[in-house]
């Protein structure tokens, strides 16, 4: 790596590609420069080893994911299969969507580091597994780069990049498809992947058989409903990849949690709030009221659907989130609120997660300004009465 | 009849003082109207015409009106003349008068109208108050038109309502992006047009 790196100096023949090298070098290998002046202390927990942690948090879920892809596809066509065999068939199937995601948004990230001549911000690494995680598995791959394309370039670039967007990138790119393609990105049709997978699978459907999510079968066929808590806790049931499984979540949340770089704030607290509303839904729900999903008791709420990976994965979110400490509670409570809120009375929308997170993060500066104002006012207050 | 003055009334709104990407001014209806190509055309001409005309008008009254109704005079020549506007395309563009439902009726409020009687016309010549609104009504359909022809296309694979994005693309998976039909997207459009203008035109950028 040292050998090649005058080429990339100014005057070397690729000094255009400057920001790649380093950006490489630095991926790789810890940077052997230091500060020039002052007393710094740094460890070695840069940006890149945060990222690389959340990754490997988000591993138990995409792990998970590819065998729940295997499963639900193996049971839609009625066939035995092994463990292997699903797992195979789940790795083959999500391998395009998480290439797609890295290639067009990593691509960005490089041409626009290209053009301002800055440093590759490293950002990306994790928005592009958890896009893979959070897009139906059936969506087209094209939609998948185009709505990735659109969230990097207006959710990211353009508030000056990596830790300066105000909203979760990822979730920009599934509201994206959301809002542009709702026929593929709800219903029956969009969590179970029914072709083959490179010629991989693939057979007719057994009779019977639904792909809806329990969520989207609570909202239009609630007789039917039939998903126990503990199917939804253990997690084979159909749904976006990563959503599904409330242990992988939480093995996530313990790597989080241990290694400090999630806010266990913000966690606990979106879990209350959404333990809260479903709580306070449940308790207004009469037989005939026309709000299926209210129906549940608030524990089922949580499992179910994506509300545990967003509040794990996307509310914790250091960038866009709250960061006073109070403001963090107020923040992941709201999300968990508004989520359930949402899912319950919204009959459009069968799962809220997404739109509460979003909605709170455009909310999150304002929590903090507050809540610093009032510190401010109470200790203006205090010096005042001495 | 052009003379240096008169050419830049005419022409610096069209790029350089651009009434939506400059001056930032009638928003409302640039994303309200803009998700059909025909309605954003029938809209750009109403206001080219209700802009000029009023724009003379109020340049002809100039010296008689009182300073302290000026407002109130400016908003009755206008709501005349939207009635007029609004009656002929009842008459004769039933369809897209339906389509542009009140945004018609709302020219009154759009901020370019009243930008223009109270910097241009309340203190120049009618001929040269005349080009200024059709220059500023021609500044406003551009982007109306620009922003139309993205939004349909993307949004109904269509233009001026024939088909234009072919069938086999959809029959390759294609689909219309639903997103583009909502508002979002054309404040987004608008952004980015905002974005190639300033891009090209240096001394525009804000620091």
């Amino acid at each position: 790596m040292d050998k090649i790196k005058p080429h990339f100096q100014e005057g070397g023949k690729l000094s255009k590609l400057e920001s790649v090298y380093d950006g490489m070098e630095t991926f790789l290998f810890t940077p052997n420069t230091t500060s020039r002046s002052g007393v710094h202390i740094h460890d070695s927990n840069d940006m890149k080893r945060t990222m690389i942690t959340v990754v490997v948090a988000l591993v138990p879920c995409l792990l998970f994911a590819m065998y729940n892809i295997g499963f639900q596809h193996f049971k839609a066509i009625g066939m035995e299969a092994t463990f292997g065999q699903m797992f195979l068939f789940g790795l083959l199937a999500m391998l395009p969507v998480i290439v797609v995601s890295y290639v067009v948004g990593l691509g960005i990230e490089f041409i626009g580091a290209q053009i301002h001549h800055k440093e590759i911000q490293e950002g990306f690494l994790v928005t592009g597994i958890l896009i893979p995680l959070i897009v139906p598995i059936n969506t087209p791959l094209w939609m998948t780069a185009v709505a990735t394309a659109f969230a990097v370039i207006f959710a990211k670039e353009i508030f000056g990049g990596t830790g300066m967007n105000i909203f979760n990138v990822a979730l920009i790119t599934r509201a994206f498809l959301f809002f542009a393609y709702p026929s593929e990105m709800s219903g029956d049709s969009a969590f179970v992947k029914l072709d083959s997978a490179f010629g991989y699978g693939g057979g007719n459907v057994v009779d019977g058989f639904s792909g809806a999510t329990p969520l989207g079968e609570v909202a239009t066929n609630f007789d039917h409903f039939s998903t126990s808590t503990l199917d939804a806790f253990i997690g084979l049931i159909p749904g976006s990849p990563g959503e599904t499984s409330m242990i992988a979540i939480l093995i996530g949340a313990a790597i989080l949690l241990f290694t400090g770089i999630a806010s266990w704030r913000v966690m606990l607290s979106v879990f209350a709030g959404g333990l809260a509303m479903g709580a306070v839904a449940h308790a207004f729900a009469t037989p005939e009221t026309l709000y299926n999903a209210a129906h549940l008791d608030p524990l089922t709420q949580v499992c179910l659907g994506g509300f545990a990976f967003a509040a794990v994965f996307m509310a914790t979110d250091p960038v866009t989130g709250a960061r006073t400490k109070i403001g963090q509670y107020i923040y992941g409570f709201l999300i968990g609120v508004f989520a359930i809120l949402i899912r319950v009375y919204n009959g459009g929308y069968p799962e809220g997660a997404m739109l509460a997170v979003l909605l709170m993060n455009a909310f999150a500066p304002l929590i903090d300004y507050c809540v610093v104002q009032v510190n401010i006012n109470r200790r203006a207050k205090r010096a005042k009465a001495q | 009849m052009l003379s240096k003055r008169n050419k830049e009334a005419l022409f610096n709104p069209l790029s350089k003082d651009n009434p939506v990407l400059v001056q930032i001014l009638g928003i409302c209806s640039t994303l309200a109207v803009t998700a059909k190509l025909e309605p954003a055309i029938v809209m750009g001409i109403s206001v080219i015409a209700v802009l000029a005309i009023s724009n003379v008008v109020i340049s002809l009254l100039r010296n008689t009106i009182p300073t302290s109704i000026r407002i109130i005079v400016q908003l009755v020549v206008v709501a005349a003349l939207v009635i007029v506007v609004q009656q002929i395309l009842r008459a004769y563009a039933y369809d897209v008068s339906l389509q542009l439902s009140v945004f018609i009726g709302l020219i009154i409020t759009n901020c370019i109208l009243m930008g223009r009687l109270e910097a241009f016309a309340l203190s120049n010549k009618p001929w040269p108050a005349f080009l200024d609104g059709i220059g500023n009504g021609l500044g406003y359909m551009i982007i109306l038109v620009i922003v139309a022809f993205f939004r349909e296309l993307l949004g109904s694979g269509t233009l001026l309502g024939f088909q234009v994005i072919p069938q086999w693309c959809y029959d390759h998976g294609y689909m219309n992006n639903g997103l583009m039909i909502l508002p979002p997207m054309a404040l987004i459009t608008v952004g980015c047009i905002i974005w190639v203008h300033r891009s090209r035109n240096k001394d525009l950028q804000e620091k």
